[in-house]
């Protein structure tokens, strides 16, 4: 469960676009209803794009709630307006609004900032988006003359829609590609060349800028033949930031869960379940199989959450307040598996940090590998109230046992 | 490492080369490259610990050290964190290098025990491992201990452990080190951990059934992890819809793989797979 990329809006997409020549529409960002209407003014358009910007698939066919009164504002996150009153109206309608769409999940996204774009007459739709395979160990391109419309949906019922090319490991794509590409989307004449180059561009910002993904969708052919990407959806390779300082600028906090940055910070990775039993664990995949085992005993977890490699007190402290930050924690299942880390290192933390933060909740430790005899010893010794056990499933059977009374 | 028994011959660290460092029971060079390392050393080996920015060139540095002066060598790097197109570039490179093989990045290592420690090339608690004749092949690092655990808990010891690491670009992977333990004649049954996301685990699994004679007992970590937040559709469709726990297990089972749903049952079906395969006594 490793961290995902760093995601950034449509309308910072687009103006890393620009940088790199990826053509694109004249838009102005806004965080008001009257930045709105100067943007309309200042676009000089009769028809303009009012688009909610979140980071979340979906916008066009989602709603707009109230936060207040959970009442439907309006059907539709991203909306074509023919006068300043209707971007008055689509304005007002959507910041300050949750937009609920297919990817946001259920409890959606408060909308803090707003696209005005110029129309475009559109010719034709399509899709086009970089993305890294981890199967073939290189960067994909993928593009289809079916955009605007769901791309899973492609994918099921006509894969044959969708063109496929892959870079060399350096990034770049074999001499053709793009023309072959252009091809087989149909693209001729100024269309292909247009392509062609915006191809070239896409997979030079993908390398340059360290990207983990860019979609456009749609991408459109215009009334002109021309290529204009219609659309941005960029996210970055979080483990290439330290290259990138320009990225902090990007970050939007109001899209990210504050907890899980916050865990980030001591090195900790943490994401939040439904369930009621909370896990503190070395190791991604051992957190994932020790959720799978609880699971399995009848409990639910309540998170995960990896220590990583370089834990210590502060960071288990930090983990323990993290863990017992969600109220439905009715009990702690700790699984350590010593290897870089000592078991008795955690032993100490777990007995400070659980003075720290007052631990109230049915606490189970597994201690296995490096140290784990002097681990056990040392919590034992303690007076802290603690169910040590040396196996992972003895681990899951006492904690779904402490914590089934408190849940019935 | 030097305690289990590995033979550490030298370091490499840029700017302290001619220092001397003292290891338990013997003391080694230290080299300001890794070509003055392999060639004054003669090691077959290098585990790579530096920082991730920097980790990428380091393997590079050691392939190509490897390469020009032995023709062949192993490159093990624990690193977690590497960029993911500086992993492109250098698997790009290594894979015009026949004799070169990497495992990891991001993970704990391999180890091969022997009858009085061995040898350990990586970050694994050494002692909770025992000669004997399984395989175990995992992406997870502390999860790869549990399955040493398992194994040891029902009197089983181990042939190789290796850690292939969890990263979505790395070196070896899971059909690389089955063909190895097909090769290996000690080798009789393996322990297959995998872990959701990508199609690793379904393309071993295939690849399994028809290349690989011995039993394999197989486990997937994530089956109760929530579906990832993705940004946008592009990421599963590359993998077809593919990627989650249970479609791993059914790829399992379809190639005759024998499952644990719960880790802490992976020893128990080790020992019914290996009674079944008439290598165990009932």
């Amino acid at each position: 469960m490793s961290r995902e990329g760093v995601n950034i809006h449509e309308y910072q997409g687009k103006a890393l676009f620009r940088e790199e020549g990826v053509a694109v529409q004249e838009g102005v960002h806004c965080t008001t209803v009257d930045q709105a209407l100067e943007a309309y003014d200042s676009l000089g358009r009769n028809v303009v794009a009012v688009k909610s910007q979140i980071h979340a698939g979906g916008r066009g066919k989602g709603s707009l709630y109230c936060p207040d009164t959970g009442d439907l504002q309006m059907e539709g996150g991203v909306k074509i307006a023919i006068s300043r009153e209707e971007v008055e109206t689509y304005s007002k309608n959507i910041l300050g609004n949750i937009l609920v769409t297919k990817q946001s999940g259920p409890e959606g996204k408060m909308v803090n900032n707003l696209y005005i774009e110029a129309g475009c007459e559109i010719a034709h739709e399509y899709y086009l988006a970089l993305l890294v395979d981890r199967e073939k160990d290189a960067i994909l391109v993928m593009a289809s003359t079916e955009g605007g419309v769901d791309i899973e949906e492609v994918a099921e019922t006509t894969p044959q829609a969708i063109h496929k090319a892959w870079t060399d490991s350096s990034g770049n794509l074999p001499a053709g590609a793009g023309s072959a590409m252009a091809d087989s989307l149909g693209l001729t004449g100024v269309s292909k060349g247009s392509f062609n180059e915006m191809l070239g561009s896409l997979v030079s910002m993908f390398v340059s800028r360290d990207c983990s993904m860019i979609e456009i969708n749609p991408l459109v052919r215009a009334g002109d033949g021309s290529m204009i990407a219609l659309d941005s959806k960029i996210s970055f390779d979080d483990n290439a930031s330290f290259r990138h300082p320009w990225r902090a600028d990007m970050r939007d906090m109001s899209e990210e869960e504050e907890v899980e940055i916050r865990a980030n910070k001591s090195g900790l990775s943490y994401v939040k379940l439904d369930g009621n039993i909370g896990c503190l664990v070395n190791g991604a995949g051992l957190a994932m199989a020790s959720m799978d085992v609880i699971k399995l005993y009848g409990g639910d977890p309540a998170n995960f959450l990896d220590i990583g490699g370089g834990a210590n007190k502060e960071s288990i402290t930090t983990a323990f307040g993290i863990i017992l930050e969600d109220p439905n924690v009715e009990g702690i299942l700790v699984n350590i598996f010593g290897g870089i880390i000592r078991c008795d290192m955690v032993a100490r933390s777990i007995i400070d940090a659980s003075r720290e933060v007052g631990l109230s909740v049915p606490l189970v430790v597994r201690f296995s590998g490096t140290n784990h005899e002097e681990g056990r010893h040392v919590l034992e010794e303690s007076s802290l109230e603690v169910t040590t056990v040396g196996t992972l499933a003895d681990g899951a059977k006492a904690i779904v046992a402490a914590t089934v009374g408190v849940d019935a | 490492m030097t305690e289990y028994g590995t033979d550490v011959v030298g370091g490499v660290t840029p700017g302290k080369g001619g220092q001397v460092v003292d290891l338990p029971g013997r003391s080694v060079p230290v080299y300001d490259n890794m070509g003055k390392a392999v060639s004054e050393t003669d090691a077959d080996v290098s585990v790579i610990y530096v920082p991730a920015r920097f980790a990428a060139a380091a393997i590079v540095e050691a392939a190509d050290a490897f390469n020009e002066i032995k023709g062949e060598g192993l490159i093990v790097c624990i690193t977690e964190g590497i960029p993911i197109l500086d992993m492109i570039r250098c698997v790009g490179h290594i894979s015009e290098m026949p004799g070169i093989r990497l495992i990891g990045p991001n993970c704990p290592g391999i180890i091969t025990p022997g009858e009085n420690g061995g040898c350990k090339v990586g970050i694994m608690p050494g002692y909770i491992h025992a000669k004997g004749r399984i395989g175990i092949i995992s992406k997870s690092g502390t999860l790869t201990y549990e399955a040493v655990a398992q194994t040891m808990s029902v009197g089983e010891g181990q042939t190789t452990c290796i850690g292939i690491g969890g990263d979505p670009i790395s070196g070896t992977g899971f059909i690389d080190c089955l063909a190895a333990f097909e090769e290996d004649p000690e080798t009789e049954a393996v322990v297959m951990i995998g872990e959701i996301g990508g199609t690793a685990e379904e393309d071993a699994a295939a690849w399994a059934a028809d290349n690989f004679s011995k039993p394999i007992v197989g486990f997937v970590a994530g089956a109760t992890a929530p579906p990832g937040k993705r940004m946008g559709h592009a990421g599963a469709i590359i993998s077809g819809g593919k990627g989650t726990a249970d479609e791993k297990f059914s790829a399992f089972e379809k190639a005759g793989i024998h499952i644990a749903r719960d880790p802490s049952k992976i020893g128990e079906v080790l020992v019914s797979v290996l009674i079944e395969a008439g290598l165990r006594d009932p």
